[in-house]
């Protein structure tokens, strides 16, 4: 009963499965925009922890303190934003409630928590030049934790019903994680003298042609159940988002020290990040729509 | 029965699983049928030639139960020499009289027989059938017809009479119009012949899909007809099972709220037939039978209503019974607001301006009257006609212009009163109040008692003669509660009865005397209250009883469950089969015993004969189970007691696409029309100036599980309305094909009374039949919506016509004809002209 | 399936201790269900669930689409035509078609044509209270809890509607209220199994559709039952939920259809997504490390500057 996942192999037998008058199976998701924008955001602000770190560890502390500003920007946003989209947001602590390791979104609420936790000291240590007990305390461990943050979202997203969602759980972190690097580094670049961004600039054109390689992945490993991604909303987005990282990481590429250029193309990753959630986020509510996606891949694993 | 009942349903799935075979005959596949072992889809007023190709079946291939039908009914009965049948006559019956419309039944009796009481029936019209509601008849000697052979081979006797009648249905006739298949209706035919006879029985269960035609009660005949000749009537497992409409309607026409009947089924008198009460008890008691002592059972009834000043030297109060000259049943009513010859009415619990035929005229008439006093759990479409609705929509009415006053009286549901059900299986169940009513709320009892009290105290001090039947009552409930709410356990106990001297409750009717010392409101429900103890509150479960459970509730007559029980044992008194066993002799005892009250007096032996002198049941002989009969008998044959027909007859309903494919006779000839510009008749397929062309598509209208009736109590909670959120009408893909409707969409349906909308569903559930060598389709209508509720929507009632069974005055409304169009309906006096333009194109009838 | 790939085993009953009670649940028999919606009203009346209507759905008798936050009892309702074999041949599928034709052979009558394999299914749909529960798996608040009971339960003071569980559920079950803001499902009538009642719905059922027991008992009770509905030649008679192996552990409210699951809007092979959890977490971690492994890369070979 192992579920392998669709391969090469097609996933949804010849012909349309059948359903109950073409209802869905299971339910659309009920999050609103706060989600993918925060999965932008969180990604974000866990690759600017290590990257910050390591420009402070290598000396480069106009590149860190900007890195940690935008961690800081990104783990003060961050709650904000999931609080709103809860049903009852008064409630919010009650996230803490418990820690439940079957529950990528309790384990995620203590990694923001962490995250929080360690990057918003470190952040305010660096950039105001103070308390660097506190920052030699906590900026290592913020480094370490950071990723935590930037890929546990796609587990949250992988542990769902959703076919689209569910059978992308082995390439998922790595598109999220590949985004947030490009994120990190390209808001880094825009933010950071030229002389000194050059750190970032290279993180943000690697992140970025990781991410469509990842892209490309999940979506050929989907197969049958990448329908989303072929088409309507989610289709669009998703080659939005291939185009304007494509372009973004070939201008910051090519553009070099060239300010201008180089600041159009971070501009470009970083939007493209950003579609890439919107895609992901929306495909799921494609994927729960059509019946077929559900029926089908089990139908099918139940004939062999 | 699982959309309408579907608790009682419960108990169909019992005996599914117990091997039961279950058939459903129904135009259209209801949730019936899903569960059913067999559908067997059929033209909607089709049934007589159905049921009649069932009887040929039996007849034609010797599958009667030979022992029972001889000595059981009255089938070695020989019938007057006079007497014509349908196949001499085209379809009509000896004695139509053309003028009055009505049949001279003086050819029907059984040979050598003197028929009474034929004068007065004449002058009454057809008042004497149907106050006899078919429950006794004619006057025999010691139960005896004059005329008999045991041999069933008299051409004259009711065995070859009844032979001679159906041998036309054939397989092939019920194909050719039913629609149904051949080899289903022998699968039907053989299943039930096979389980039927000693060792095993069958049962029917019918609702309003049979009573509501032209020919209604005659349905229910010819299942009595199967039923007795395959032995399965006061059988376990046989007999014919009405499923009541609603939760006390059996109660409703028991305790009578119909105007041609007394309490227990005793004939309202009549002005000239009945001058006194030895004319009326003369006219109305049989001899023989329990109906031989219609004279403890009246001056009971007299002595409940009014009490000590009832007494032998004034009739008992007889002369203070309201006189009959007329029908003022419900549809002549409503016509009679139309011809504002009706000032007030009262609505209890009553919704037609959605739930009666031709709901249009209803509303109508009620714009007509003076005053109106509406008491329901809502503000029913019928108390909000004046403001809203089709016709003001539509400019017809104008609420400034009419005259009605309307007082709406909030009710108390039956959670918020004590009281009982009599519903299916003439079970009594009490209810019990549970939470006072909200507000002004009140219950009936109590509205009706304080009227009274008002009423009298407005009279008080009256000279009028008149004004004593209303003084004179019995008028002195105990009261309880902040309301003064009367002891609906103290009425209960009156119409149970009492000894008058020792104020004690009876035990049942047998002892009801004539003499005055006794009162009983009803006497069939005598024992109901027997040992001062309210039996229809009795809740023993099953799983503590004998299988009959006499211990829940109780049932009219003595908790009697299986009437003519009697019928379950042979001429010796022993049980047709062990397996069957229900009722027998117990020759030690003396007495008869077994599963169930016996329905029988308990010590009359098999083998008793009557003497000269006997009467009433004591004379009829120990082997004649049907004690409610003059002979004793099961009637296959019905001398009198019916309007329209000793045998039934296959008539087209009124308004039908085809021509009646047995006889020349089209429709019933006596069922009752009333052809006026709102109430206009579509053309039938006989029609000699319409085109009934235009009205091709035979319509239906019924239930569904999750409304009730009207809407009153359904379509005003969230709960229910949510489930059937809108009106709609259901159709084959090939109607659907051909009118250009889309499923889902909208869809006009049109006769020549009205147009209605309604919502499109495409189903295979409706098919289209084949009958007499064409297609017909047909158009299903729940009728459960109006124009008030949290789910509103046209009424189906608007379309279906006044037209009604001559017997009880039931309206067709399961069968007419109709035509139907993709879209919306026209609105505002754009609907009328709609309307109208159809009637001009048919042709439809709008005067007599 | 490899022990490490299951879920681990609940915590009910170790959780409760000695306060744990026999597990129960449901066995819903479609084959008895007459589509009457009493399961449907009685729910919502006991349990003050709100109303919620689109209007006509044109789905057969089934304008309650789905369960949903108002909606925790659903009868779906199938028209379907099903392709029915000749006399003699290996049992067909239609239920009626059968049971008639069985008659019909008994009493040596030809078969006719009229039996065209219509048929009507009804079925009513509910909270699986799945032995491996996503939704109880992917609650961040301890809001979704299993009783003492073996149900599964949403702890409406504690839920704070962040809807994990709504896509979590791979049945659709639950989801949440608009105006209220947290998730609702049924609660196998908690409060009646208190009392020691049973569910309104399973009280209300006229035929018994719904049964209500101890699971183990119910469970010999539907083995029996599609056994003897074989015998009787409905082949199609099938349970659904009923094998501990199955992707969720097994259900607490198991079903017997008569067609496939997919024809009520079943999902045919459902799996609880904490079972693909560790693979998830897995590739997470490897992401993660090439994460850090990115950044120190962007610092090689190169000076600060």
């Amino acid at each position: 009963m192992s579920d392998r996942g669709g391969g090469e192999q097609r996933m949804v037998p010849k012909g349309k499965p059948r359903s109950y008058y073409d209802q869905p199976v299971v339910k659309r998701p009920v999050w609103t925009w706060e989600i993918p924008c925060y999965f932008f955001v969180g990604g974000m602000a866990g690759a600017s922890a290590p990257l910050a770190w390591a420009a402070g560890a290598t000396g480069n502390e106009r590149l860190a303190k900007r890195a940690w500003g935008v961690g800081l920007a990104g783990v003060a946003v961050s709650p904000v934003l999931l609080i709103s989209d809860l049903g009852r947001p008064e409630r919010f602590l009650n996230m803490l409630r418990v820690f439940k390791i079957t529950s990528p979104m309790s384990v995620g609420t203590w990694i923001l928590t962490a995250n929080g936790t360690l990057i918003a000291p470190a952040a305010l240590a660096a950039i105001t030049r103070r308390a660097p007990r506190i920052f030699a305390a906590a900026a290592p461990l913020a480094a370490l934790a950071g990723p935590g943050l930037s890929t546990y979202t796609a587990v949250l997203v992988a542990n769902s019903a959703i076919p689209v969602w569910s059978e992308a759980r082995r390439t998922l972190p790595f598109l999220f994680a590949a985004g947030s690097a490009a994120s990190a580094g390209a808001a880094a670049t825009l933010l950071t003298p030229a002389a000194a961004a050059g750190p970032a600039r290279r993180l943000a054109i690697a992140g970025g042609i990781a991410e469509l390689f990842a892209a490309e992945t999940m979506e050929r490993k989907l197969g049958e159940a990448g329908g989303p991604y072929e088409s309507g909303t989610p289709g669009r987005l998703a080659k939005a988002a291939k185009a304007m990282t494509a372009v973004g990481a070939a201008t910051m590429a090519i553009g070099r020290r060239r300010r201008g250029a180089v600041r159009i193309g971070a501009a470009l990753l970083l939007a493209g990040a950003a579609c890439e959630r919107w895609a992901v986020y929306k495909a799921g509510f494609a994927s729960a729509a059509d019946p077929a996606y559900t029926v089908g891949p089990q139908r099918d694993r139940l004939e062999r | 029965m699982a959309e309408c009942h579907p608790v009682g349903f419960q108990w169909v799935m019992e005996a599914k699983e117990r091997g039961a075979k279950i058939i459903h005959v129904d135009p259209r596949f209801t949730r019936t049928s899903a569960v059913a072992d067999l559908h067997v889809p059929l033209r909607a007023g089709t049934d007589i030639a159905f049921l009649g190709g069932i009887v040929n079946y039996i007849l034609t291939n010797g599958r009667e139960f030979r022992e029972y039908v001889k000595h059981y009914t009255n089938a070695a009965t020989i019938v007057s020499g006079e007497f014509a049948d349908t196949e001499d006559l085209g379809g009509l019956f000896s004695g139509w009289d053309p003028e009055s419309n009505s049949y001279d039944i003086e050819t029907w009796q059984y040979a050598g027989m003197d028929v009474f009481a034929s004068g007065g029936k004449r002058e009454e019209g057809a008042i004497f059938g149907e106050s006899a509601h078919g429950s006794q008849g004619g006057k025999l000697e010691h139960g005896n017809p004059p005329e008999m052979d045991m041999d069933l081979e008299h051409p004259r006797c009711v065995f070859q009479l009844l032979k001679r009648h159906f041998s036309r249905y054939t397989p092939e006739k019920v194909e050719e119009i039913c629609g149904v298949p051949k080899a289903t209706f022998l699968e039907v035919a053989e299943s039930l012949c096979s389980n039927s006879g000693r060792e095993r029985t069958s049962a029917f269960c019918y609702a309003v899909g049979w009573t509501q035609h032209t020919v209604g009660v005659q349905y229910i005949r010819t299942a009595a007809i199967i039923q007795l000749l395959l032995g399965n009537i006061g059988r376990p497992g046989g007999g014919i099972m009405a499923l009541r409409g609603h939760a006390s309607i059996q109660g409703s026409t028991d305790i009578p709220t119909l105007y041609n009947i007394l309490p227990g089924y005793i004939p309202m008198p009549h002005p000239h037939a009945h001058q006194t009460l030895d004319d009326f008890l003369e006219m109305n008691s049989a001899e023989t039978g329990f109906w031989g002592h219609m004279d403890a059972y009246t001056i009971s009834l007299l002595k409940a209503w009014w009490g000590e000043t009832a007494t032998a030297d004034n009739d008992w109060c007889f002369d203070y019974l309201p006189r009959i000259n007329g029908s003022h049943s419900a549809y002549q009513s409503a016509l009679d607001m139309l011809d504002g010859d009706l000032e007030g009415y009262f609505l209890l619990g009553e919704n037609p301006a959605v739930g009666s035929s031709n709901s249009r005229l209803h509303r109508l008439g009620l714009a007509n009257l003076d005053w109106l006093v509406v008491r329901d759990l809502q503000e029913i479409e019928s108390a909000a006609f004046w403001r809203e609705g089709p016709e003001i929509e539509s400019g017809e009415l104008v609420t400034s212009e009419i005259g009605t006053e309307v007082f709406f009286l909030p009710a108390a549901s039956h959670v918020e009163k004590d009281g009982s059900f009599t519903n299916t299986q003439r079970l009594l169940q009490w209810h019990h109040k549970a939470v006072e009513p909200p507000g002004d709320c009140r219950s009936e009892l109590w509205f009706m008692y304080h009227l009274g009290k008002r009423i009298r105290a407005k009279l008080a001090g009256s000279t009028e003669q008149r004004d004593r039947s209303i003084l004179d009552l019995t008028w002195d409930y105990p009261t309880e509660g902040a309301h003064g709410d009367p002891s609906a356990e103290a009425v209960l106990r009156e119409i149970n009865g009492v000894d008058l001297a020792e104020d004690s409750a009876l035990s049942g009717y047998t002892e009801l005397k004539n003499d005055g010392s006794t009162a009983c409101g009803c006497w069939i429900y005598s024992g109901c209250y027997a040992d001062e103890v309210n039996q229809t509150a009795r809740r023993k479960p099953g799983s503590e009883q004998t299988w009959v459970a006499p211990e829940w509730a109780w049932a009219w007559p003595m908790n009697r469950r299986i009437i003519y029980n009697r019928a379950s044992a042979d001429l010796d008194g022993k049980p047709w089969s062990e397996r069957k066993r229900y009722v027998w002799w117990d020759a030690d005892a003396g007495k008869w015993t077994g599963e169930d009250v016996p329905d029988f007096v308990a010590d009359m032996a098999p083998d008793y004969v009557p003497d000269e002198d006997a009467e009433a049941e004591q004379a009829l002989r120990g082997d004649e189970p049907f004690v409610m009969q003059a002979d004793g008998r099961g009637w296959l044959f019905v001398p009198s007691g019916l309007t329209d027909g000793p045998f039934p007859t296959h008539y087209e309903p009124h308004e039908s696409p085809f021509l009646n494919g047995l006889y020349e006779q089209q429709a019933n000839p006596g069922r009752e029309q009333f052809a006026r510009p709102e109430n206009a008749y579509n053309p039938s397929a006989d029609s000699r100036d319409g085109d009934p062309g235009v009205f091709p598509f035979v319509v239906t209208s019924y239930r569904l599980t999750e409304h009730h009736t009207a809407g009153a109590m359904s379509r005003t909670v969230p709960h229910l309305s949510e489930l059937q959120p809108e009106m709609f009408c259901e159709v084959s893909p090939e109607l659907a094909a051909e009118r250009g409707l889309e499923h889902n969409g909208w869809a006009t349906i049109v006769t020549s009374r009205a147009a209605i909308e309604a919502r499109v569903l495409v189903t295979e559930r409706i098919k289209p039949l084949a009958v007499q060598g064409r297609t017909v389709h047909q158009v299903g209508l729940p009728y459960h919506w109006g124009f008030r509720g949290l789910s509103k929507g046209d009424a189906a009632n608007d379309l279906f016509s006044i037209a009604l069974d001559p017997n009880v005055h039931i309206q067709e409304a399961k069968a007419a004809s109709c035509d139907v169009v993709p879209g919306r309906r026209p609105r505002g006096a754009d609907l009328p002209a709609f309307v109208a333009s159809y009637r001009d194109r048919a042709g439809s009838k709008e005067s007599p | 399936m490899t022990a490490a790939a299951r879920h681990p085993a609940p915590a009910w009953p170790e959780s409760w201790g000695e306060e744990a009670e026999p597990r129960v649940g449901f066995f819903t028999d479609t084959s008895v269900c007459i589509g009457c919606k009493a399961c449907e009203v009685a729910c919502k009346e006991w349990n003050g669930v709100p109303d919620e209507s689109d209007g006509l759905s044109g789905n057969s008798y089934d304008n309650s689409l789905d369960l949903g936050a108002n909606r925790w009892r659903h009868v779906a309702f199938v028209e379907q035509r099903v392709e029915v074999g000749g006399v003699g041949s290996s049992a067909p599928d239609s239920w009626v078609e059968e049971a008639s034709r069985q008659q019909l052979v008994e009493q040596g009558l030809p078969i006719h044509d009229g039996a065209d394999g219509f048929r009507w299914l009804m079925s009513s749909d509910v909270c699986k209270h799945c032995t491996e529960a996503g939704c109880l798996d992917a609650c961040p608040t301890g809001s979704i809890f299993r009783t003492e009971h073996g149900t599964v339960v949403v702890q409406e003071d504690i839920c704070n509607g962040c809807g994990y569980c709504v896509t979590a559920c791979p049945f659709g079950v639950l989801d949440r209220r608009s105006d209220d803001g947290r998730v609702w499902k049924c609660t196998l009538c908690y409060d009646r199994l208190q009392d020691d009642m049973e569910p309104a719905c399973a009280q209300a059922c006229p035929t018994d559709s719904i049964q209500f027991g101890e699971l183990e008992v119910l469970r010999r009770r539907a083995a029996d039952r599609v056994e003897h509905l074989h015998e009787r030649g409905v082949a199609s008679a099938r349970l659904y939920g009923a094998d501990d192996d199955d992707g969720v552990g097994g259900f607490g409210a198991f079903f017997l259809l008569l067609d496939e699951p997919e024809t009520y809007g079943l999902p045919p092979d459902p799996v609880v997504p904490t079972r693909h959890l560790p693979e998830a977490f897995a590739a997470a971690a490897a992401a993660s490390a090439a994460l850090l492994a990115g950044v120190a890369a962007a610092f090689i070979g190169r000076s600060a500057r």
